[in-house]
């Protein structure tokens, strides 16, 4: 179902829902016995494969289509660009790291273990540097945290324009994380650490992706990560070590992470300045905006994931976080914002973390105007795109976490759509 | 262990009684029977109360193994909410845990050169506008044009001023940057892409001396140095304010949200621009969604305004055909120079497809005339070369690819070549792979 938005594709899928018989989910439904049943499959009399045929799994061939997937004509190069995470096609939270979205600004670089040096400099007694093994001695602590890249959803500040939750919410990853919290190495260096003082964390690729954080923040949640998901991390995500920053921007969270320099003023690095800043109606820019709001979206129904079993029980699915904390409730709405209902979260959502949340309902077939809206522990009710404008205009290219609306039509069909 | 007197006390009493009327009967002519009956029933009745305290105690037991429960359920919250629990964050240690090495100056010098906006880590060096205009055409102009206006997709450093307030804003040096110490930071340390920590301190000084001047901000006669470096002003130097979401948003949003009727009616103002095919190969294709919003319900409490006919039953689409994987070719040394050319291809495309970028596209290169790529422009020396007849053969293209500059003066490539020759040789033999 995973092109369904392309026009000869949507054509044949209102037939499906139409026509339950010949659907995926006629089948169960079929007149007479089926013979998947009562007829012997290959399956259940060939024997299968053996163990190690894949030493290192890949997914089931039929799940080939669930990939990150880019838009080449968003970036001038491949080199320097992004794709997209399939959330559409998730479930759960954590997001398995071979389809987790890439962003690079001189292109991912294999950095081996051996190679891999890290350095401390700037306003601390020793400067330092430490190899991969050094890291891997310092006591390690496990988090999971989503990393949003701070132009996720960017493209909707004009206006509906890509029609897939993969396109306009699939700039986020959610994995669990093993690191040594940057305030053991600071001290370990005996870094100045008044919080007037800030970090500058550098990557090893050509790029030089460099950011500074305040030291506040760099003593309380940030990770000098080298696993994620429990495996190493992968070379499109920073192998053999990445900073996680906890609630704030992605491009923060610097990949191939070679040197922390304490300083005493921000660098104002080119992705703090030129990039990464938020410019206003009136054309003033606001700069280090740094944690992500509380956002959410509905995954499912969506543009690539239509309804096409027909009326009935209907699951609606979707992902809430919130760079401030936890998230505490998910409100859904089916007629664009009228009425709203308390969807259930799948479990208790962890601090800056992706939150699954469900609504269970019958669907009559008549069309539908879905919308989620999230509320975190500080009490911050995800805003409408209308509330965002209104404070920043429609230039700011970064940082929108406005409600998303899918229109949802008789057929099941879903289209990116804005609404009054 | 309280409850077990409770549960026992019932039981006997119920005993006494028995044995009470037992004793009333004893005249009467059927006393013998009775007697033995009664004594039967007594044994049963014991019986019976024994089993009962039996029950207790069992009953009792299971209680007292309760409140043990109960009790280490208390005591382990008790440790956690110490913050003691088995779930601890990582310790944090008085002294320092020995581990890594002093950095030397010569490391700390080769990796920390970044600039503050006040100056602080400018090297020795300067450069001026004309300078900076020939590094440029020569390092930059191929993705930013020779006058920094910007190739296709790629940044535009000059001009856009006065747009920042417009729908697009075009956000330049010039335009945009708030501080000069960017510019020189970037350029020396990210600049040219695929050639990054290239550049002298002196070639970089006359790179942003040139950008300097491309968006009217020096004369023609400046020379950008470290001295020099602060009498530059930015335009937009006072265009930001710090985060203010806290006092402009949060204190706004922070509020009970409403759950019904909280808007009268709600229509669909704009759809999907797009509409995004996703191939089974990767990648998307995107197409202008031509639908219209015309004939599309509104909303209310009610539900929607009505319920669109669908549209006509269409055949079939075919099924979507899982690519199958590439052969795998075991040539180690195709591998290698595949992982070579990576280092070109930021400005070179070869293979099915490939297309003119920064550099002309490289199918068929073997045995080709040099500087004959249609639709590429290109230096003086290709031109030469291409009219001499010149032809790329694997040795001529090691040679180049070795020392770029020396080879063809005044290549636009920005490349600054191989230095191993197992590299070169992995090049030239990925290069011979692909045919016209």
């Amino acid at each position: 179902m995973d092109d369904a938005f392309k026009p000869s594709r949507r054509a044949f899928l209102r037939g499906s829902a139409a026509v339950a018989a010949a659907g995926l989910a006629g089948a169960a439904y079929a007149n007479g016995p089926d013979p998947l049943i009562t007829e012997l499959q290959d399956w259940a009399s060939y024997t299968g494969v053996g163990v190690d045929e894949t030493p290192y799994g890949m997914p089931i061939s039929f799940e080939s289509h669930v990939v990150r997937r880019n838009v080449e004509w968003l970036t001038a190069s491949p080199i320097s660009s992004i794709n997209f995470t399939p959330i559409h096609a998730l479930d759960g939270t954590i997001t398995p790291q071979g389809c987790a979205f890439e962003r690079h600004h001189s292109g991912a670089i294999e950095l081996s273990k051996p190679d891999y040096r890290l350095m401390i400099n700037g306003l601390v007694d020793q400067p330092l540097v430490f190899t991969y093994e050094d890291l891997e001695r310092f006591p390690r602590e496990n988090h999971v945290y989503f990393c949003e890249c701070a132009a996720n959803t960017g493209m909707e500040w004009a206006g509906a324009q890509l029609n897939g939750v993969q396109f306009t919410h699939g700039m986020i990853h959610n994995m669990e994380y093993t690191g040594v919290p940057l305030r053991t190495l600071l001290k370990e260096a005996g870094a100045e650490v008044s919080r007037d003082k800030w970090v500058y964390v550098e990557g090893a690729d050509a790029s030089s992706n460099g950011r500074s954080i305040p030291m506040e923040k760099a003593l309380d949640d940030v990770l000098v990560a080298f696993k994620a998901n429990g495996e190493a991390l992968r070379m499109e995500h920073g192998y053999p070590v990445r900073l996680v920053v906890p609630g704030w921007e992605g491009n923060m969270w610097v990949k191939w992470l070679r040197r922390i320099e304490v300083t005493d003023m921000a660098v104002e690095s080119r992705e703090e300045t030129s990039k990464y800043t938020d410019v206003y109606a009136d054309g003033t820019a606001r700069k280090w905006t740094w944690e992500m709001d509380a956002k959410s979206v509905i995954t499912s129904p969506s543009p690539q994931m239509p309804i096409t079993h027909g009326t009935g029980p209907l699951v609606i699915s979707g992902l809430a976080w919130s760079g401030h904390g936890r998230i505490t409730r998910v409100d859904v709405s089916k007629d664009g914002g009228i009425t709203w209902e308390t969807a259930r979260l799948g479990k208790q959502g962890d601090t800056k973390a992706l939150t699954r949340f469900y609504l269970d309902m019958d669907w009559d077939g008549a069309p539908m105007l879905l919308q989620s809206r999230a509320m975190d522990e500080t009490g911050y009710v995800q805003p409408t795109k209308a509330q965002l404008r209104e404070k920043r205009g429609e230039n700011s290219v970064y940082h929108n976490n406005c409600i998303q609306t899918w229109y949802v039509n008789a057929e099941g069909i879903a289209e990116n759509v804005e609404v009054s | 262990m309280s409850k077990s007197p409770n549960i026992l006390w019932p039981a006997l009493g119920g005993t006494a009684l028995v044995l009470g009327a037992a004793f009333g009967l004893m005249n009467r002519d059927y006393a013998g029977d009775r007697i033995e009956a009664l004594e039967t029933r007594v044994e049963a009745v014991s019986a019976q109360a024994s089993s009962a305290a039996e029950q207790a105690e069992a009953e009792a037991a299971r209680a007292a193994a309760l409140e043990q429960q109960v009790a280490e359920v208390q005591a382990a919250a008790s440790v956690m909410a110490k913050g003691g629990s088995v779930t601890a964050p990582a310790p944090h240690r008085d002294g320092r845990y020995g581990l890594g090495r002093a950095a030397y100056a010569e490391e700390i010098a080769a990796w920390d050169v970044d600039v503050l906006p006040d100056g602080r880590g400018l090297p020795e060096g300067s450069g001026d506008v004309w300078t900076g205009e020939e590094v440029f055409v020569e390092q930059c102009a191929s993705c930013h044009g020779d006058f920094a206006e910007g190739v296709d997709n790629w940044p535009v450093l000059a001009g856009g001023f006065d747009t920042l307030a417009d729908k697009d804003p075009v956000k330049t040096v010039g335009s945009y940057w708030p501080y000069l110490s960017t510019v020189y930071d970037y350029v020396h340390r990210s600049m040219p892409f695929g050639g990054a920590g290239t550049l002298s301190a002196d070639e970089t000084y006359a790179i942003v001396a040139y950008i300097l001047y491309s968006n009217d901000m020096v004369e023609d006669d400046f020379v950008l140095s470290r001295d020099t470096f602060m009498d530059v002003e930015m335009h937009n130097a006072e265009g930001f304010v710090v985060d203010d979401r806290p006092e402009l948003e949060y204190a706004e949003w922070r509020a009970e949200p409403c759950m019904e009727n909280c808007k009268e009616e709600v229509e669909i103002t704009m759809r999907s621009v797009f509409l995004v095919e996703t191939p089974p190969e990767g990648g998307s294709n995107s197409v202008m969604n031509e639908a219209a919003v015309d004939g599309l319900p509104s909303f209310t409490s009610e539900g929607p305004s009505f319920i669109p006919a669908a549209a006509p039953t269409p055949a079939a689409a075919p099924a979507p055909v899982a690519t199958p994987a590439a052969a795998s070719e075991d040539d180690a040394m195709l591998k290698q120079g595949e992982k070579v050319f990576r280092k070109c291809a930021a400005c070179h495309a070869v293979g099915e497809g490939a297309k003119n970028k920064v550099g002309p596209q490289l199918n068929g290169i073997m045995g080709r005339t040099m500087g004959s790529v249609d639709g590429f422009s290109y230096s003086d020396g290709f031109v030469e070369a291409n009219a001499a007849g010149k032809v790329w053969t694997p040795e001529e293209m090691a040679a180049f690819l070795a020392k770029p500059k020396t080879y063809m003066k005044g290549t636009k490539m920005a490349f600054a070549g191989l230095r191993k020759d197992e590299d070169l040789a992995a090049i030239t033999a990925y290069l011979q792979s692909f045919a016209e």
